[in-house]
């Protein structure tokens, strides 16, 4: 079991959660990801580490309740545990050797991205970020970003921070200004992925995408995840999550990712009011 | 070896019941249904306790078959059992899964003339006896280990391994066995797992009506009695690698059986189409992860109306009757002739009678979908057996002009699996064949790494359980003869 130290919610639909996982948090890199699984009868979800304390031995994941599993995550308390959290998987961003990069996160994307922007910081890269968020209530780890970051612009889509607008409008401008960029990061949805890549291919700009396909296992076993770049389907867990932006194809990772649209109602359903507490009450069908 | 009963002349093993195709094609529940004590009386008392006794030569861990299955006729269930157990920590596994045809009873001499001793299915009954009679079945393993050397029982070597530490690296068939053997002689063993759940292809491969879980579960825990740890959500290569566990976490040696789990693709047109899934990724989500129990569990699992599987082994056949029991249509589209297919006949004839057609020298060409980007039909071409490839099995050749369309909405391709390069690629001086297999001694499975052995699929590539656990037997005994020189 993994204890939960701390739960904070960061705004109405996003949720930071400190995992105590001592092993996992000396060997994970920004970039890279766990797949945790709630209770006995839970589904593998794949989250993105935020955070992660080595001394303290956590791991820091923020997550959006969307469906089933995360609206379950987000009702858990500090003193709760998580029965599987498996990592680190995937592989790290490669992030070494860039001197002026941009950093891109659309809404949770920022989370996903934001040890990436810290790490390049540290290393004494100049990192512009941008954000987007639908509306002001929405904007993640202002403060966090301001402290590891040269140039930060937040933009929402209504404008009501002041900075309407898209990331790519943003990055557009920053390009027209003349920033030099010799790496541009894109976490978020796929479309917005799709559409930072497109930005950024007439200049050459290397450009580094972190897909979230659906996944089960995350190690390489099922090829659940796969995603297309350049003729070859690879396997977001183990030759991702990052790939080069200006390679994938998005249009068959958004067609891939509705592929169980139709099921998240029914879990949904399931999953209110469901005591589920990993076998030891021996009650539960199948435990 | 003169038997003490009389010899049942009966050419024809002793059916053992099974659930009705029609009934069981709705359920997971297990199909064959097993032996009762009169049964597998009477299917022991077919044994003629042959002097050379060959079966014992086909059986990859040497069990001492004549000796178990003479104490079963006589009703002794308990030495029965105490006697298979000395030499297969996983008993209840191995009369389910083994190809027996192809092993212990495809050498049994009653099988010149007749069918040859049920072997698997004497096996399999004492094992679910000793499961149902914990108590007894201890106090006859007690006793046993008294008098092991008067009743023949092969087993590794006996050296005091005490102190020792060994790091196992996967926890399916080879590892599990390698574990429990070590273990015996003393050794502190620790197995790794990157799952949530220990056992490797028996957990997440081969499905709950072919092998139940809650028996794989007890097999193991039975494991845990006997001194083996396991450390599950541990992706060695990830969290921590071989040269780590051999230096800082202090084992004295490792054991990698990672087996052969990485997906393998027909590569035509149209395979990342929605509907579209490897077998494996079924295989997880219904039999890791109960998406047939969706949504009281949280996976979901894709099922069609109309299904094709894709390949003629024995996933192939797991695959289509599971998706037949989500209540698809399915047929088998497999690219040689019916004697070709690698899958067990018993399993083929399993499909057949749970409705599952096949398409045989038949070969996918392309995959057609929707202006959705769903799956819709699979393009085939009907095919002809040519001259002899290199294997030494006649080569399909596509019959010009004969590609037809079969309308399907869920694909699953079943066409093997390769090796996980993640230890090799973790690991320093570890030599690696070109199709990223451990290089490994034959005998001692000892790998070009000092202190590092490895068997199972991840040396030979996907072949049997009870081939894993041969090879697991064999490196437990290597390992511990390196640990002893050491000493």
């Amino acid at each position: 079991m993994y204890p939960i130290e701390r739960v904070e919610p960061l705004n109405a639909e996003v949720t930071r959660m400190v995992v105590r996982a001592p092993e996992i948090a000396r060997k994970i890199r920004p970039g890279q990801f766990i797949m945790l699984r709630i209770d006995e009868c839970g589904e593998r979800i794949p989250l993105t580490m935020n955070e992660c304390d080595p001394k303290a031995g956590t791991v820091t994941i923020v997550f959006q309740a969307v469906g089933a599993t995360t609206m379950r995550l987000a009702q858990l308390k500090a003193g709760d545990a998580l029965l599987d959290f498996a990592g680190p998987l995937g592989n790290p961003t490669e992030l070494e050797g860039a001197r002026r990069a941009c950093v891109i996160g659309g809404g949770l994307g920022t989370a996903i991205a934001y040890p990436q922007a810290k790490w390049l910081y540290e290393h004494g890269c100049e990192v512009d970020v941008i954000t987007g968020f639908r509306t002001k209530d929405l904007i993640l780890l202002e403060d966090e970003i301001n402290a590891c970051s040269t140039r930060q612009i937040v933009m929402t889509d209504d404008g009501s921070n002041g900075n309407k607008g898209l990331v790519t409008q943003a990055l557009q401008q920053r390009i027209d200004e003349g920033a030099d960029y010799d790496l541009v990061l894109a976490v978020g949805p796929v479309i917005m992925m799709k559409f930072v890549a497109a930005t950024t291919k007439p200049y050459g700009i290397k450009t580094l995408v972190s897909m979230n396909p659906l996944m089960i296992d995350g190690t390489g076993m099922c090829g659940g995840c796969r995603v297309k770049v350049g003729d070859e389907y690879l396997h977001a867990c183990v030759d991702g999550p990052d790939f080069d932006g200006h390679l994938v194809d998005y249009d068959d990772a958004m067609r891939r990712g509705v592929m169980y649209r139709s099921f998240e109602g029914a879990a949904r359903e399931a999953a209110e009011g469901r005591d589920c507490n990993g076998g030891t009450d021996g009650e539960r069908k199948g435990a | 070896m003169a038997t003490s009963y009389e010899v049942n002349r009966q050419k024809e093993k002793v059916p053992m019941p099974e659930l009705d195709p029609a009934e069981r094609a709705k359920t997971f529940d297990e199909v064959a249904r097993g032996y009762s004590e009169e049964d597998a009386m009477a299917e022991a008392r077919r044994c003629i306790q042959c002097p050379n006794a060959p079966c014992v030569g086909g059986c990859p861990v040497g069990v001492p078959i004549p000796q178990f299955i003479a104490q079963v006729a006589e009703g002794d269930f308990a030495r029965a059992y105490a006697i298979v157990k000395g030499a297969n920590a996983l008993p209840a596994i191995c009369g389910r899964v083994c190809p027996q045809e192809t092993q212990c009873e495809g050498v049994c001499t009653r099988g010149r003339n007749g069918e040859p001793v049920g072997i698997g299915r004497l096996e399999r009954f004492v094992s679910d006896w000793a499961l149902a009679h914990p108590e007894e079945a201890a106090v006859a393993l007690g006793k046993m280990r008294d008098e092991r050397a008067a009743c023949g029982v092969v087993e590794v070597e006996p050296k005091d391994l005490a102190g020792k530490r060994v790091a196992v690296i996967g926890s399916g068939p080879a590892s599990l066995t390698c574990a429990g053997e070590l273990a015996k002689l003393g050794c502190g063993v620790t197995v790794f797992e990157a799952l949530h759940k220990v056992g490797g292809v028996l957990t997440y491969g081969i499905p709950e009506f072919r092998l139940p879980k809650a028996l794989v579960e007890r097999e193991v825990a039975e494991l845990g009695e006997s001194g083996v740890s396991f450390e599950t959500n541990a992706l060695v290569g990830k969290l921590y690698d071989v040269d780590e566990l051999l230096g800082e976490r202090g084992f004295d040696a490792v054991f990698v059986g990672t087996g052969a789990g990485l997906p393998s693709y027909v590569g035509i047109e149209g395979e990342g189409l929605n509907g579209v899934m490897v077998a494996n990724e079924l295989l997880t989500r219904v039999n890791l992860m109960k998406a047939y129990e969706f949504p009281e569990y949280d996976t979901p699992v894709y099922a069609g109306k109309r299904c094709v599987v894709v390949g003629g082994g024995n996933v192939a056949m797991d695959a289509a009757r599971t998706a037949r029991r989500l209540g698809a249509d399915v047929r088998v589209v497999y690219r040689r002739g019916r004697e070709e297919m690698p899958a067990r006949a018993e399993e083929i004839h399993h499909a057949e009678q749970e409705g599952v057609k096949f398409e045989l020298l038949t070969n996918p060409v392309r995959v057609l979908g929707d202006d959705k980007g769903w799956v819709r039909g699979l393009e085939c071409v009907r095919m002809e057996l040519g001259a002899p490839d290199e294997s030494g099995r006649r080569r399909p050749e596509a019959v010009a002009g004969s590609e037809f369309v079969i309308d399907v909405d869920m694909l699953v391709i079943a066409v093997g699996s390769k090796t996980n390069p993640l230890i090799a690629q973790s690991t320093s001086g570890l030599e690696m064949t070109s199709r990223n297999l451990i290089v490994a001694d034959e005998r001692t499975c000892a790998t070009s790494k000092p202190g590092v052995f490895a068997g199972g699929d991840a040396v030979i590539g996907a072949a049997t359980v009870i081939l894993a656990m041969g090879a697991g037997k064999r490196a437990a005994a290597g390992i511990a003869e390196y640990l002893a020189s050491k000493a």
